[in-house]
């Protein structure tokens, strides 16, 4: 019977300690907020800190999107081929990237390469007792080195889906029109009759934006409760893309039910 | 990494976000098309729907003149209601006929408005009185089945 | 105006079940250079964060300047805070800005100095530690020494009542050590403040410093001005200062007999 209550016990803890870190959490999210009115007083902070999440990502994203883009064109193209559906391949790219692709790929890799960096600075600083000293200087850390990478990450999200989204697009025209032949006008026509600004664009940008809340804000959370060791420090970074990227998966898959079902 | 050169990149990448956004609003969607203007809204009932959705196309001549609003069922004359919203410039008469097609084989369906020759002009509110339902696949393929049944008899 | 500017009464503190402080009492008179010693562990640094307001005591207060820190809410803490700068023990100087910046940052942070006024006093407290010349490298360029340094210009940047220095001397060479020495002592004395050092180098701090508390066991142990305690007989005193190796602080661990683990 002693194992049945251990593993009871250690559900309940894994359970408890989760909701604790939800918890933390979502104080860290209030007080930031709170703190929102420093962060933008010092929008010099802010602005350097979407140079580093948004700027530095900018080659990542963009390689990463035409090569989806071509993927996209390339398979899209040869299934629907054996339907005589070809012509649509303009809007087979363009909805996989606006209302999927796009959002969520740009999610991942954010999480995966600022979502990253983020934690490990902060969980450095925590580390080396700057945050500390922060705090005996009575300036709070989380106005000053917090708050800026929240809204630098809300900023940069939706920027680069964005961008994701259109070289994509561009990627799949160029394996579609330029490599394979199809033709260029219906590949356009095609897509502006069947993708939606208002449904899909928009969506996709809804979309964007939450996962963009979501990474940020874990990555912030990680490196801010970060045990102050190497080995913290490295466990960290770690959850933070996992769990980045099961909560993407997960709202999309949320998000996508609302808005598109 | 002075203010300047930082200011200079998150600039940049505000601008390739913005053109990011234009190119998907122009290129891909159909912003530019008519979906912004102002419209007025008629009613058409029909016996069968099929598979019309809200959102879905009115076209005149096959030009998207308008879109579907809402569908919603009658429960004392046991038909649907189709409300579509058609943009102001274009003016249809009393007498136009109101068709469900499918686009392609197998593709959305939409409604096809086909003009009458009426000098008065539907104007808001008003109700399209000729409607034709849907075509419903397995209808069809009864009917076939039965066609071919009947023949087989003679 | 009392003499004591800081005070700590009855203060009992511990994370969790285990107690690090049992009921002690501490006092750090005005414009005097106060030593706690003990060994590793025995919360020394602890006693500076709760001074600082960033923990809370089980029980006990303690006292800065008449007002009770854990009591204050955040304006207070902050105007607590202003007048207080802190060494940390590897200096936690901020690596993403340069020298100047960081000397620069309480001043920018807290007051409405235009610039040029700044520049006038970052480079007047760089020159108080030597380090006047270094204000453009950035941290990752600096020894520990020079870092330490720094990091002592920037807890000074507004002239503090009080400076607290978590193991000032932890990794020093002996020059540096002699430099660190020297500051901790002029600056007291040049800005009337009142300066509380965590540390266990016996020889440094006896050399300058006031008034020594030693810390073991959770208690204060013994307590004096240097000359008081050289004379002490206290066995944990005497081991301390003396650098023995065994004494009231033991050097095995507890563990079960020798015999019995080598299964003789």
């Amino acid at each position: 019977m002693n194992w049945l209550t251990n593993v009871l016990g250690n559900i309940g803890f894994a359970f408890r300690s989760r909701l604790y870190r939800l918890g933390a959490g979502t104080r860290l999210f209030f007080l930031t907020m709170i703190y929102s009115a420093d962060s933008f007083k010092r929008i010099h902070l802010t602005i350097r800190e979407i140079y580093f999440t948004g700027v530095l990502s900018l080659v990542i994203i963009v390689v990463s999107a035409f090569f989806v883009g071509m993927v996209l064109g390339l398979q899209g193209y040869y299934t629907l081929e054996k339907y005589g559906s070809s012509e649509a391949i303009g809007v087979l790219v363009a909805l996989a990237l606006v209302r999927e692709l796009g959002p969520v790929v740009t999610a991942l890799l954010f999480a995966g390469r600022a979502g990253t960096a983020i934690t490990a600075e902060i969980g450095l600083m925590k580390a080396t007792e700057q945050l500390s000293a922060m705090e005996m200087m009575a300036v709070s850390p989380v106005a000053r080195i917090i708050g800026p990478r929240f809204w630098a990450g809300m900023i940069s999200m939706p920027i680069l889906a964005t961008i994701f989204s259109m070289v994509g697009i561009l990627g799949g025209y160029f394996i579609a029109v330029i490599v394979i032949g199809v033709d260029e006008g219906a590949f356009w026509s095609q897509m502006q009759a069947n993708v939606d600004f208002q449904n899909d664009i928009v969506d996709g940008a809804i979309k964007s934006i939450v996962f963009g809340f979501a990474c940020t804000m874990i990555a912030l959370f990680e490196g801010f409760d970060a045990p102050p060791t190497a080995e913290g420090v490295s466990r960290a970074t770690t959850r933070t893309v996992v769990i980045s990227s099961l909560a993407v998966l997960g709202l999309d898959f949320i998000l996508t039910s609302f808005m598109f079902v | 990494m002075e203010r300047a050169k930082i200011d200079i990149w998150v600039g940049l990448l505000v601008v390739l976000g913005i053109a990011a956004l234009f190119g998907l609003a122009t290129k891909v969607g159909n912003l530019t098309s008519n979906d912004i203007k102002e419209t007025y809204t008629v009613l058409a009932h029909f016996e069968n729907i099929g598979g019309l959705k809200p959102r879905a196309p009115v076209k005149g001549a096959g030009v998207v003149v308008g879109r579907v609003k809402s569908i919603v069922f009658d429960t004392e004359a046991y038909h649907a209601v189709v409300k579509i919203d058609i943009d102001k410039r274009y003016v249809f008469p009393k007498d136009t006929f109101a068709n469900i097609y499918t686009s392609g084989l197998l593709g959305e369906q939409y409604i096809g408005l086909e003009a009458g020759g009426e000098d008065a002009n539907l104007e808001e509110g008003d109700r399209i009185k000729f409607t034709q339902d849907a075509v419903v696949l397995e209808k069809l393929i009864s009917q076939f089945l039965y066609n071919k049944a009947s023949e087989e008899e003679k | 105006m009392s003499d004591k500017l800081i005070s700590i009464e009855n203060l009992s503190f511990g994370y969790g079940k285990k107690l690090l402080h049992k009921d002690i009492n501490m006092q750090f008179n005005r414009g005097k250079v106060s030593a706690i010693m003990g060994g590793s562990g025995c919360g020394k640094t602890t006693i500076l964060r709760l001074i600082g307001g960033q923990l809370t005591p089980n029980s006990g207060k303690v006292l800065v300047d008449g007002d009770i820190v854990h009591e204050q809410d955040r304006n207070g803490i902050y105007h607590l805070r202003r007048k207080m700068g802190m060494l940390f023990q590897h200096g936690a100087l901020f690596t993403d800005l340069s020298v100047y910046e960081n000397v620069a940052f309480p001043m920018r942070e807290h007051t409405d100095l235009p610039e040029n006024i700044i520049r006038d006093l970052v480079l007047l407290k760089l020159n108080a530690v030597g380090l006047r010349g270094a204000h453009n490298k950035m941290p990752a360029e600096l020894s520990g020494g020079m870092a330490r340094r720094v990091a002592l210009a920037r807890a000074v940047a507004l002239d503090p009542d009080i400076i607290m220095y978590d193991e000032p001397f932890a990794g020093l060479d002996p020059i540096s050590m002699a430099v660190i020495c020297d500051l901790i002592r002029s600056l007291n004395d040049a800005l009337g403040a009142t300066s509380i050092i965590v540390t266990h180098d016996v020889a440094e701090t006896f050399s300058f410093a006031d008034y020594i508390y030693f810390l073991a066991d959770g208690t204060v142990a013994a307590e004096g001005s240097p000359k008081q305690l050289m004379a002490s007989k206290l066995p944990f005193v005497r081991q301390f200062i003396h650098s023995e190796k065994d004494g009231p602080v033991p050097f095995h661990a507890d563990a079960p007999s020798y015999q019995e683990d080598l299964r003789l």
